[in-house]
């Protein structure tokens, strides 16, 4: 008897330290769980824009009609998906096209027929505008190519 | 550094520990009207929820003439935008409806009696502006209910002799409601109302602080020793979180399984479908102000005048209460302000039940 009585309430106690921690445990994760349900559609809602992006970035091919009746030397500024783009006609013909967003910090480039030229003004980046190269300043790397089609209605321009 | 010395070092500047000691010592009384303590706390949370949501709606829609692209754009193109929308009305029509119970929990607790007539006065103002907030809200999708709503709301200022077709049109931005109304509706909504809105809101809670909750005359007239109470730190403020929890909740409930429709875009040459009504809050006075112009020597303008004179009249005696039922010591027995609030409960019930039956 008298053991039994000395037992109990040790265990009694460590019941309930237990208990109390599992309640604890619980109420953290369903307090967290509550928290990401309220979270998920607000981030989700913000994202929107984002994602439509993205599914515009996920264009391959750009037709622009007319544009084989761009001049010797002329330039046509162009998206491609969200970002801003170039094709380029050449003094000798050559059909180029490249993205238009400096690699240094992002802004649209220009091309400068005068100097045969791509020249960034925003922190003097110059690039090769036959092949993208970065020729000197900031840019860290060449502006990205595309493949050029050109037939009778219109220019095609698509991913490399 | 320990966070005693961290806490140390900002309670030094900004006396952290005084504001502990005054939460401290902070009571809120228990007795058998405690539960309508908690009223204006969920009008508070409400209204925090719309300032949430409130600003992520600011973040796709446009005001003036794309307004209700936008709002499309948000319901059915945004993800989860119909619920950041519904959750916005939801929270406006469920703040209304906790703004009413708690103003007429305190008035009839007689909460309104020296010293309090300012945090009654200062209730009052938000309660007006929040049903600004309502109808210039309504407007914004720019779907054929709120077009409707918003052209015969703002009749109603024409009914004022000489000066109120002048009103109208400064209110609406020209003689119809159309862009210009949109987006002054919007300046209201997002800057006026907030800037006057907040600091009053700000102005009321420090005047709870500083008088504590009220309580009713039956209570008052009690020995101090037979008066219970609680401290604000933690108990009441654990209730209080609680009861915020719950409106989340029923709010979540409402605002994913009714979500807030979005009628047709709004269109002048449509004419107005059958059925159309005010929101449940401004029912009331929109039927009191039919009813009126039913009386067969009141027909037309002079029912309107009539009406606006009487509903103003009514809003006033309201306002004024507390300079009027101002004793103290006899409150239980102040018997006419009971009858006044109970009438006016009923009136408002009564019109708001046929305005509801006479639609259909």
């Amino acid at each position: 008897m008298t053991d039994n009585i000395k037992i109990e309430p040790v265990v009694e106690e460590a019941g309930e330290r237990n208990t109390r921690r599992a309640f604890l445990a619980a109420a953290g994760v369903a307090g967290t769980a509550y928290t990401a349900a309220l979270a998920y559609p607000i981030y989700r809602y913000l994202a929107s824009p984002e994602e439509m992006a993205l599914s515009a970035t996920a264009v391959t091919e750009v037709t622009l009609k007319d544009a084989q009746k761009l001049p010797l030397g002329s330039v046509l500024m162009f998206k491609f998906g969200t970002a801003p783009a170039m094709l380029i006609h050449h003094q000798d013909g050559r059909w180029v096209s490249l993205t238009a967003v400096c690699t240094h910090l992002g802004c649209t480039v220009q091309y400068e027929p005068q100097a045969d030229r791509i020249h960034c003004a925003c922190h003097g980046g110059v690039y090769n505008p036959y092949t993208g190269a970065n020729v000197s300043g900031p840019p860290p790397k060449p502006l990205k190519l595309f493949k050029v089609a050109v037939n009778d209605t219109g220019v095609e321009v698509s991913r490399a | 550094m320990t966070s005693k010395t961290i806490y140390d070092w900002i309670d030094e500047r900004l006396g952290l520990s005084e504001l502990a000691a005054f939460a401290r010592h902070k009571t809120v009384p228990v007795h058998s009207q405690s539960f309508w303590y908690y009223w204006g706390g969920i009008a508070l949370f409400l209204f925090l929820v719309q300032c949430f949501t409130g600003v992520l709606l600011l973040v796709y829609y446009r005001p003036g003439a794309e307004a209700y692209e936008s709002v499309r754009q948000i319901t059915f193109v945004m993800h989860f935008g119909w619920l950041i929308r519904s959750a916005h009305a939801w929270s406006a029509n469920l703040m209304i409806f906790a703004i009413l119970v708690h103003m007429f929990s305190v008035y009839f607790m007689k909460a309104y009696r020296k010293p309090r007539e300012f945090g009654w006065l200062s209730g009052m103002a938000l309660l007006g502006i929040a049903s600004v907030f309502g109808f210039s809200g309504y407007l914004l999708p720019m779907d054929e209910l709120s077009y409707f709503a918003t052209k015969v709301g703002l009749e109603i200022p024409t009914a004022i002799p000489w000066v109120g077709s002048a009103i109208a049109n400064m209110l609406r931005g020209g003689p119809e409601v159309g862009e210009f109304t949109v987006q002054r509706f919007f300046a209201l909504h997002v800057v006026v109302l907030p800037a006057i809105f907040v600091p009053l809101l700000a102005f009321h809670l420090w005047l709870v602080q500083r008088h504590g909750n009220a309580v009713p005359p039956s209570i008052e007239a009690l020995p101090p020793e037979q008066r219970e109470s609680m401290p604000f730190m933690p108990n009441f403020l654990r209730k209080d979180l609680a009861m915020w929890l719950v409106s989340l909740n029923i709010l979540a409930l409402l605002a994913s399984v009714f979500p807030w429709s979005l009628g047709k875009q709004a269109d002048s040459l449509v004419p107005a479908p059958a059925g159309i009504h005010p929101e449940w809050y401004f029912m009331s006075p929109f039927e009191m102000l039919k009813l009126l112009g039913m009386v067969k020597w009141l027909q037309g303008e002079p029912g309107e005048i009539a009406g606006i004179l009487l509903f103003t009249l009514g809003i006033v005696l309201w306002i004024l209460i507390p300079f009027y039922d101002t004793k103290k010591d006899s409150g239980q027995r102040a018997r006419a302000a009971n009858y006044f609030g109970l009438l006016a409960i009923f009136a408002l019930l009564a019109t708001t039940v046929i305005g509801y039956w006479t639609i259909r």
